[in-house]
């Protein structure tokens, strides 16, 4: 499901047209793929009964009405709106994408360690703190968490490939 | 009185010192996470719903319950002071509530909005204690026909009631069983819709969903505001709230009626969100004071908050008698009860006694205590609005990774959250209903196995959803409610003279 394209490049900012039709054509290409999977699976009646794309046929045919339904309502009533100016998109890619490379850093060095660097960068970076003060907030923050977790509520979150916290014996 | 004895027994099971702290517990969490931007009632229940795996069902569902309950309480706080709605619910909270609180009104304005949601609460639980029991007994008679019209009706209901697009609402809703499917099919085992990729066999859970679509969402969304806070401060004192709450009583036809929106917005999925909206309208309209309210009205802050708060109770009697939820939040606490290993749906009434009555009896409780620690501690919250949104905005990004995580320990899931999140974010701001995705995909795994069984019984033949009366008028009510939007268009083509004729005459085939 990648939505992410919708929000492209444009610097001015993109028209809530496109964006309503793009997404109508992502929702029937959606409904199309499992309508092809769900034939595939079978979708008919067999000896025992419905098989098992009987019922995600049935439903990715409502998917692709709806989308198609979508799209022509779009077209045919053309809103002239913009679904986000170049600042809104731009406020939202700073936060969207150093998400994503947290996610990727959750991957390689595990939930505290990657939470806390994101923290504090971010508090730097974007909320004009002193390094020292955002560095001492992220700790707290996350030693916090790793008591309520892994000591408290013994839940144990991910450590990641590279396990930095091995010493504490969680 | 088989319920009050119930109940009695229910309340002796709450009242352990242990289930007293976790409801404490569960409302300042809940409090907090109705004040946070990106956090609310489905996603924060969602994200706390692991720490609970430890406990006992009956502890879990008291501690998470009043988790909601304090999301319900909280998001009056940030509407009122902020004129920034904590929550969906809150909006319509905002329209007399923020005047209220320019005009140094604030205190006023926060115990009403507070006594009015216990108020709300306090007749939906009524109404369910009565009520519960006897749906659960009338539905132990229902089969796979009935159980499937029931889902049916219930899923037409959002495209009937909806506003906006009835495609979208379609739309979203398909998107959530296309999600729901994805995985091992219940019933032969195959492996459906997974392309050849060994991770979606797990399929898609809806509290990833719920966390991504709800939280990162949200925070996206607030994101391109470019949040700054500039809030009211509050105090408030003892006199203030006796002031307020001898006030109150002038206002009850206004309660009275609220509640009942509410409750019947929460028992059929409206929700909420729509209550609170319908009876802020309707106030207006029936109130004396109508022409003044978006001015700083008591009445338009009682009228919002008891719906919102009804309705949010409520939606936890379908959840609780048929295992049919009527909101989000109530969806995540339906996915709960399974993690605990209890069945929900009617035969919980007679199986879990406890579980069922302790849950009852801790609304009355947690409402009560709910009341009282708002009014105690709303100068706490408030402060913590004041917390910088660059602190804040990454602190609940890893609360939701947290969240996201340890549903089933996999990173993998951590991804399809952010992915949820963009999904959120757009859907929002086309207008993209996202509570029947968040249904469907709870809902989706159940709704199709009904659907099958029932086409087993009847080998293929449709007409069984009109085999006998019951399962024929639910049918049919869900039937007219999914051709709500049609008929009415109709209706009021036909009400309008001249070329409606014309349109009649054209052959319907």
């Amino acid at each position: 499901m990648a939505h992410e394209h919708s929000e492209g490049g444009a610097s001015r900012g993109i028209s809530l047209h496109s964006v309503e039709v793009v997404v109508a054509l992502l929702v029937f290409a959606l409904g199309l793929t499992i309508l092809i999977g769900s034939w595939k699976l079978g979708s008919n009646w067999t000896s025992d009964g419905p098989g098992p794309g009987y019922f995600p046929f049935y439903i990715s045919l409502i998917m692709c009405i709806s989308g198609a339904g979508v799209a022509i309502q779009a077209l045919r009533k053309r809103s002239d709106g913009i679904f986000a100016d170049g600042q809104q998109l731009k406020q939202v890619m700073i936060v969207l994408l150093p998400a994503a490379v947290y996610v990727l850093a959750v991957q390689l060095v595990g939930i505290y360690v990657a939470s806390a660097i994101y923290i504090a960068l971010f508090m730097t970076l974007l909320g004009k703190y002193s390094p020292v003060k955002s560095t001492l907030a992220a700790l707290v923050i996350m030693v916090l968490f790793f008591l309520l977790f892994e000591v408290w509520f013994k839940v144990p979150l991910y450590k990641g490939t590279f396990n930095m916290l091995q010493f504490t014996g969680y | 009185m088989d319920e009050l004895s119930a109940l009695f027994h229910g309340f002796a099971v709450v009242l352990s010192p242990l289930n007293l702290g976790l409801m404490v517990v569960g409302i300042v969490l809940g409090v907090l996470i109705g004040v946070l931007p990106g956090l609310g009632g489905a996603n924060g229940v969602a994200i706390l719903l692991p720490l609970t795996f430890s406990m006992s069902p009956t502890s879990a569902i008291i501690m998470l319950s009043c988790i909601y309950w304090g999301a319900l309480f909280g998001g009056a706080i940030t509407s009122i002071l902020f004129n920034i709605p904590g929550e969906p619910w809150s909006v319509a909270t905002t329209f007399d509530g923020y005047p209220m609180a320019q005009n140094g009104q604030a205190g006023k304005a926060l115990s009403a909005a507070f006594t009015s949601s216990f108020v709300g609460a306090f007749l939906a639980v009524v109404m369910i204690t009565f009520l519960a029991p006897l749906v659960a007994k009338f539905a132990l008679k229902f089969g796979p026909p009935e159980f499937f019209a029931v889902y049916l009706l219930t899923f037409c209901s959002f495209v009937g009631m909806g506003k906006g697009s009835a495609f979208k609402i379609l739309a979203s809703m398909t998107i959530g069983f296309g999600l729901a499917a994805v995985g091992m099919d219940t019933v032969t085992g195959q492996l459906r819709l997974t392309f050849g990729l060994p991770d979606l066999m797990r399929g898609f859970d809806f509290l990833i969903a719920v966390i991504g679509l709800f939280g990162i969402g949200e925070i996206l969304l607030s994101m391109e505001e470019g949040l700054k806070f500039s809030g009211k401060s509050a105090k408030l004192n003892p006199r203030v709230v006796i002031d307020t709450w001898k006030e109150l009583p002038r206002y009850w036809v206004t309660s009275l009626r609220s509640a009942a929106v509410g409750i019947w917005m929460g028992i059929t999925p409206g929700g909420a969100t729509p209550a609170s909206f319908m009876s802020y309208g309707l106030a207006k309209k029936m109130s004396r004071d109508g022409a003044k309210f978006g001015t700083g009205q008591v009445e338009g802050v009682v009228a919002p908050e008891t719906a919102a708060h009804a309705a949010g109770t409520s939606a936890l009697l379908p959840m609780l008698a048929l295992g049919i939820p009527g909101s989000p939040t109530a969806a995540v606490l339906l996915g709960g009860l399974l993690i605990w290993g209890l069945q929900p749906g009617p035969l919980l009434f007679v199986e879990q006694k406890d579980f069922v009555w302790g849950l009852i009896a801790s609304m009355y409780l947690g409402n009560i205590a709910g009341l009282l620690i708002v009014l105690t501690t709303v100068p706490l919250f408030a402060a913590i609005l004041r917390v910088p949104f660059s602190i804040i905005a990454p602190v609940i990004i890893v609360i939701c990774a947290i969240g996201a995580y340890t549903v089933h320990n996999a990173m993998l899931d951590v991804w399809f959250m952010l992915g949820f999140g963009v999904i959120g974010y757009v859907f929002k701001k086309l207008d993209y209903p996202l509570a029947p995705l968040v249904l469907a995909l709870v809902l989706g795994d159940k709704a199709e196995d009904s659907f099958r069984q029932a086409m087993l019984v009847s080998q293929g033949d449709l007409s069984i959803m009109w085999s006998n009366p019951l399962v024929g008028s639910i049918t049919g009510l869900a039937l007219l409610l999914l051709l709500w939007p049609l008929l009415s268009k109709a209706w009021a083509k036909v009400r309008r003279p001249k070329r409606v004729e014309f349109s009649q005459e054209q052959p319907v085939d």
